[in-house]
Order: structure tokens, then sequence, then C-alpha cells
């Protein structure tokens, strides 16, 4: 860990009081890819000292790479980072605490069986003689950082069982016992209750008073509203805009982050749908999802949108049977399926293409023929044992109807690109011909030209009259594709649109809860 | 630095594989073509130290010895492709030979005790398995849990050994061959039951449901194969298997004890793993367990022969086991070395 520590120059800083305007943080240009993929284009922010600053964008748009980066976990490919005027190169986790930098994330890691006070000071413990631990120092210092914080928490309580809110209080605790001049609060408010919500909110008041910097990030344009002073926009991995928040209204916001060209990509076929495949009535699961009823009908795409924690794919995994539901009734052409059951839906002619592929959809290190075949070795068997030579033709036969590059069919899928392992999914779904198929994020991380491909597909699909239930972040693939869309927050339906009423604004608003209420 | 550890251990071997780009079975054969040249070795060693050892009488004792220990380490294999483990094997066979014992001293037939020993096998094993895959809780644990379990229950059920004389049309698996061949009836069982479960394994649904669980159980749910099902049932079928495996052995020793077997499910283990089979699950061969019986039978013939301890026997297994876990998984084990020492 020794190497951390080292901050590239050993200049003394540079006295802010004396350049009151002077940024404390700025990030200019940075990029950062993961092999092929192109995770942040241009990443830029400025923050000064005393402001809370809103970074907003949609899923996938950068943000979690530009706070990685912020963190020290991931080193951006180019582009400068300067903190208090210094440019400067962070080595790792360490070493961008070291310059002054805490990440405050959704879900704390604190250690459960140690105390509050304990979990603060980890690692730097105050020494009393013979190198042991000071608890009483350490008990003092932390009643002197809630005291400046302005909350009521006992050090010496343990950890475990402390509310989220009250972990990130301590989290917070820590950053400030370190001197965090940047602090960057990553979702905070996702797990929080409304008075929770408020007790941040006063908190971020205190440390901007105090000159640190607050990066706050959220999806809920509400609370920017109510706490930023600046904004700054993302969109697919770049820098789009910084503005103050009262030269903004939610449609700007919305507007900078989704306005995008829509009409080229999706050749879209009109259908007309038939009669209802797939029927959710009052679908619950305890707190994941509450009260999802929607139907499914032949020959047309129905998209769930929303955003990433909404409870999307819980709700297709609860469909599908690999959850069970609290309650509620799940229906394929009228037949009530039972609970928890993947092969009663299965039987039933339900299919689901997951979220993870290299997870949940594919057994990486089998070949395309054992995995296309997967859920297919039923039918593939006669008296148990599998008939080598179907695998084969089942396998050679989607994989060519999906125009799908292979070398070997042999090979494990784990040599094939992104776009070629999503079309293996497909395979093997569609190898047992489903009425209803739910495809869960059905082009994420794969190339634009196999997207398209991807799209084209689909919509083959339903105009030969499949049913198709979609979740997907990208909120073009939702308005290019979707005949209609379901729009979940917070594991509510809050609203149901028509191809016709549907576009970035009226999703983003009931994506982001500010219609609630108008729920269909 | 954070790169790499916060990264799922998962990737690693999705890269690792992808840039081979071979299919397993390559590998595997590899595995299996450097167990036969072991095995030839350990013959021509056996055969330099002992003029006896390249006798049917060798063949013969072998397969007695080595006969139960194979006979648990097939279900064994299949626990171990699922990523999955099952220490309380010999536990089960003490068990079960202890309530045949004690069932047949207390003046039952012989067959009826034989068919509740093997009841017991299915209990034993459905509490693993319940333990396992309905409670999820680690094999490891339990499975070290029940080893204890059994063993005691054993004892408490059979403290002393039994004297009643058990019929020598029965007690005859532990003195002679099947007539007109050198082979032990245990091994004749073996043999018999790993060409069915290389069949099971290598050619069936369930044995594709099996190695799919292995390598990425999430991916077997999603599938529509019922993963917790399949976990419960093989630990039945151990039980029972290992159960059969007590009743064969006290059949050999023409009376029963509660210590049985004791400590042999680490051989079993061992053979497992040194037949190629990844602790990590989803990867074997039953061809890779069968050679590695009967290269371990060999070896320990040879060193009974050659008149070396018991102990220094044991000091062989463990080697194996150290051996055919670091072998294939040396490039990585080597690689993280490297990574450390540069990173001070």
């Amino acid at each position: 860990m020794k190497g951390f520590i080292a901050v590239k120059s050993g200049r003394e800083e540079p006295v802010v009081a004396e350049q009151p305007q002077a940024p404390l943080l700025v990030l200019a240009k940075a990029t950062k890819s993961f092999g092929a993929v192109q995770a942040l284009t241009e990443g830029s922010i400025t923050l000064y000292a005393g402001e809370a600053h809103a970074l907003l964008g949609e899923n996938g748009a950068g943000k979690s790479t530009l706070v990685k980066i912020l963190a020290g976990v991931h080193r951006p490919d180019s582009g400068v980072l300067e903190v208090g005027g210094q440019p400067l190169t962070l080595h790792g986790p360490a070493s961008s605490r070291a310059v002054g930098i805490s990440i405050i994330y959704q879900e704390p890691t604190l250690f459960p069986d140690l105390s509050v006070a304990e979990n603060i000071y980890m690692g730097r413990q105050p020494l009393a003689a013979g190198r042991r631990i000071d608890r009483a120092r350490m008990r003092k210092d932390a009643e002197a950082v809630f005291a400046q914080l302005g909350v009521a928490l006992d050090p010496d309580r343990l950890a475990r069982g402390l509310s989220v809110a009250d972990q990130q209080i301590v989290e917070i605790a820590k950053a400030l016992s370190l001197e965090a001049k940047v602090l960057v609060m990553d979702e905070p408010t996702a797990a929080l209750t409304g008075v929770e919500v408020e007790r941040l909110f006063e908190v971020m008041r205190t440390l901007r008073n105090q000159g640190a910097a607050v990066l706050f990030i959220s999806h809920r344009l509400e609370e920017v509203f109510a706490s930023c002073q600046r904004v700054t926009i993302m969109r697919d991995g770049r820098y789009v805009r910084t503005a103050a928040i009262e030269d903004l209204t939610v449609d700007d916001i919305i507007r900078s982050m989704v306005g995008r060209d829509l009409d080229t990509l999706f050749p879209k076929t009109e259908t007309v749908p038939g009669e209802v495949i797939l029927q959710v009535e009052n679908l619950n699961r305890e707190g994941v999802f509450s009260d999802i009823s929607f139907e499914v009908r032949r020959g047309e795409i129905v998209a769930l949108a929303g955003l990433v924690g909404a409870g999307r794919s819980e709700v297709a995994r609860a469909i599908f049977g690999i959850d069970r539901r609290s309650s509620g009734v799940v229906r394929i052409s009228g037949t009530e399926l039972s609970n928890g059951s993947p092969q009663a839906s299965m039987a039933a002619g339900m299919a689901l293409v997951p979220e993870d592929r290299r997870q949940q959809g594919l057994v990486m290190e089998l070949g395309l023929d054992q995995n296309i075949a997967l859920a297919s070795l039923g039918r593939l068997s006669k008296f148990g044992i599998i008939r080598r030579a179907s695998e084969g033709a089942i396998a050679l036969t989607w994989a060519e109807r999906l125009q799908l590059k292979f070398s070997r069919l042999k090979n494990p899928v784990s040599t094939l690109s992104g776009g070629n392992q999503q079309k293996a999914v497909l395979g093997k779904w569609l190898a047992r011909r489903p009425t209803l198929l739910i495809i869960d994020e059905p082009t994420r991380g794969i190339d634009v030209g196999t997207k398209a491909e991807v799209h084209r597909i689909l919509d083959g699909l339903v105009a030969e009259g499949m049913a198709i239930l979609m979740i997907s972040s990208e909120l073009p693939e939702v308005l290019g594709m979707a005949d209609r869309v379901l729009v979940l927050h917070e594991g509510r339906l809050t609203a149901e649109l028509s191809r016709d009423e549907a576009d970035e604004n009226s999703i983003m608003r009931a994506a982001s809860g500010l219609d609630a209420g108008a729920a269909a | 630095m954070s790169d790499t550890a916060t990264r799922p251990p998962t990737t690693t071997s999705y890269a690792e594989t992808g840039s081979t780009g071979r299919p397993s079975w390559h590998a595997l054969l590899r595995w299996e073509s450097a167990l036969v040249l072991v095995l030839i070795a350990v013959l021509i060693f056996g055969s330099s130290k002992s003029s006896t050892f390249l006798t049917p009488t060798t063949f013969f004792f072998t397969g007695l010895n080595m006969g139960e220990v194979a006979i648990m380490a097939l279900p064994l294999l299949l626990i171990v492709m699922i990523g999955e483990i099952d220490l309380s094997v010999a536990s089960m066979l003490g068990l079960s030979g202890a309530v045949m014992g004690h069932l047949f001293q207390s003046g039952w037939s012989i067959w009826a005790a034989m068919g509740v020993a093997l009841l017991v096998g299915a209990v034993g094993g459905a509490l693993n398995g319940v333990l396992v895959a309905n409670a999820g809780l680690p094999s490891i644990a339990v499975t070290i849990g029940t080893l204890t379990l059994f063993r005691g229950v054993a004892e408490i059920i059979l403290p002393t050994p039994t004297t009643r004389l058990i019929p020598t049309s029965l007690t005859k698996v532990g003195v002679v061959p099947i007539q007109g061949t050198q082979l032990a009836y245990s091994a004749a069982i073996f043999f018999l039951m790993a060409a069915i479960f290389a069949v099971v394994l290598h050619a069936t649904a369930l044995g594709r449901s099996l190695v799919a669980i292995g390598l990425q159980p999430e991916s077997a749910q999603f599938s529509g194969i019922r993963v917790r099902r399949i976990r419960f049932g093989l630990y039945v079928a151990s039980g029972v298997i290992c159960a059969f495996a007590g009743i064969l052995f006290t059949l050999k020793n023409s009376s029963a004890s509660y210590g049985a077997g004791s400590g042999l499910e680490l051989t079993v283990v061992a053979i497992v793993l040194f037949g190629g089979v990844s602790i990590f699950g989803g990867r074997g061969t039953v061809l890779g367990v069968v050679l590695a019986v009967i290269i371990v039978g060999s070896l320990q013939q040879a060193l009974t022969q050659m008149h070396v301890q018991p102990e220094v026997q044991n000091i062989v297994t463990g080697a194996l086991l150290l051996i055919s876990v670091l072998v294939p998984n040396s490039g990585e084990a080597l690689r993280r070395i490297r990574e450390r020492v540069r990173r001070g």
C-alpha cells in the first residue's frame, strides 16, 4: 500500500483564501474504455468550495465511471484531474482519500461487529502508549465529528442494526475526520425515507458551510432542486452542460439527458395486437415491488421502462418463477402458472432472456451447441440420452437464422463477441418456440450493428405473432420498439403509455416519480 | 490494484478459457492421458520392487481393498461436479454397517438388516441434502457436521463389534474373486456402476445439467434446470450408495463395527480430485476417476508389498491430493505469485 500516498507533487498547496474563485476540483476531458466499450468519452466536472453540485444523466451516461475515476478505482485513459489547483494522478482509492476526496456510496459497507467510532477510525486509530488503541480519545473524536455534523449518534454502539441513513452518516463522519474537501454522494437517498433525506440535506448544508464541495448523484430531480446549486448533465459518456439550478427547469434537464435522434434506428413494423398472452394481476414481492398488473398481447412489444433499481428485472424474475411472488397471479393464455417454477413457465410457453448473459444467460465454458440446447434438453433426448446430432442441428439452425458469427459450434461461448453471445441466448430460447418472450436489456453492451440486428429480429418475431415483454434502460430503444410502455418507479407502475403518448419526457417524468398518481 | 480486487472471480476464468479457445474436453483428455502415464509408472515401479506385484493375486487384493472407496467416489464425483462436497461418506459407511450389524445381532434376517441400512443411507443423505440444497448452508460445514454425527450415532448403536455369524454365501465377497476371474466382487460392482455413471454424466440431460450447475449455477437455474432438487437428489444418492458400501464392507469383514472405514473420506476425496475433477465444479470425467482409483489402489498395494508403514502411505495420499489441486491450477497460482512479487 505504501506506493499509494505518493501524490505526484511535493509542492505546497496554493492558499485558497487568496483566490476565492479558484475551483476545488477540476476533472477535464477524462476518457475511459473497457475493452471495446467506451464508458466515458468526455468526463468533465468542476467543483467549487461551498457548493452542492448535482451530476445527472440516464443509466449508462457515464456517471458511475466518472465517480470511480474520482474515487481512484478506475484510472482514466486520458484527461486531467486537478485538486486545489494541482494536477495529479490517483493511484488508487487510498491516494484519492489522501487528496481529500471521499465517496459515500448508496449502500455503505461498515464492519457490523465494530462500534461506530471504530468504523470511523478503521486503520488509523489513535494510539496510546504501547501501540494500544486509545479508545477514550477515539470516542471523543467521533463525538466531536458528530457534533460538527449536528447529528446525535452514539459512537460506542455497534454498526450492526444501524439504518442505511445512519450508516451513511458514519461514512460522512469518516470523510470529515479525514478532512475531506470533496464529498461524492452516489445516489445516497435511494434507500432513505423522507425524514432521513431531510437530515441528509441538513448535513450537506453543514458541509458546504464548512467549505467542502458535495457532488450529489440522484435520479430524483426534485431532490436536486431542493439541495443543489449547480447541475452538470452527461449523456452517452459525454459532458453536455453545466448550469446554475435557477436557470433550469425539469424539462430542460430531461431534454439534455435524453435529447438525441430517435427515428432512424428502428424500422418497426405495424402489427395488430391479438389475444392476451400474458396476464399479470396484482403481483407483489415484499419489499421489492407491489401491485403490478398488466397484459401483453400476441403481436405486440410491451416495454418495461424505469430507472435502474426500480424493480424491472425483479418483476421479470417473479413472472418467470426465478423468485417467488408474495401474492398475485400470472397467467399465460388463461392458464395460471404455479409460483416459483421456471419449469412451469417454460412449459406454458414462456422464455426469459435475462439481464446478465454471462452469469444468467449462458454457461461461458460450454460450446455454442450445448448452450443453445440447454433449455431444450428434454426435447432433444431419447430415453434420457441427449441425441448429439439433434443438438448440433438445432444449434446450427438457430445460429444461422440469427446470423450468429462463430468459428466452431464446440468452441466455448466465451470466445464470442458480446453481440453474438446475446444472439446465442436468444437462439437458446427461440429454439423452444415460445409464445411469450421476456427480454431484459436486449442490447446492453453490444455494438451498434448487432443492436440493429437484434431489433430487427424482435420486430420479426412479433410480426410472426409472438408476444414480447422488453425491459430496457435505453429510451431510444423503448421509444423505437414498443407498442406500449409501462413505467416502473420504486417498485410501482407509475404510467402506462401508448406508442403515441410515450416520449422522453413522459417516460422520464414517470420514471422519476414526478407523475406518481397518474398511473393507468 | 482495486481493479483486480473488485472484479468477480468468475471473470478471470472466462478470460482464460476465452484466450485458449479450446473446447474443455481437450484439456481433460490431457489430464487423463497423464493419468495413464502415471499408472504405467506405478506399475513399473511396483514390479521393480516386488516380484509378486504384477500377478493376478495382486489384482484381486487391490480390487478387494479399493472396492468400497471406489464405489463411494462415484456419487462424490457428481457432487463435486456441481461444486459441492460430501465429507460424510466414510461415516455413512460406518453407520450403515453399525445399523445392519445391530439388527442382525438382535436376530433380524441379514436381508432385512441390509434393507434398513440402505434406508438409513437415504435418510442421512436427505439430511445433508436438506441442509445444503434447501437451507443453503455450505456443504463443507454441513458434511463435516454429519461426518461426526453419523460416526457418533454408529457408536451408540453398536458399541462393540458383532459376533453373530453372517452366512458364508455372503461373506465370500471378502474372500474369493468372482468365479473364473481375479475380480473382487466389490471391484466388479464398481466397474459396473462406473459404466452407468459414465453414461449418466456424459450422455444424459441430467449429466449436462450437473455440468451447467457446476460451471454457472445461475445460468442453470435460468435455463429451467431444477438446481435445488438435483442438489438434494445427489446427496440422497450419495447416502444410499455409501450405505451400500457399508454393507459390502461389513460382509467383507464378516463382522460390523462402528469404526469401519474411519478416515476413508479423505482417500475418497483425494481420488476424485486426482481423477481430474475440478474442486470448483463443472469439470471432470468418470474415466479420470476410474484411472485414479486404479493408480491409488496399485500404489497402496505396491507400498504394502514393500512393507512400507501405513503412515508413509498417508503421506502418499496427501501428496496426491495436493498434486491434483496444484497442477491444474498451477498457471493461475503462478500468475498470482508473480503479481504479488511485483507489487512488493
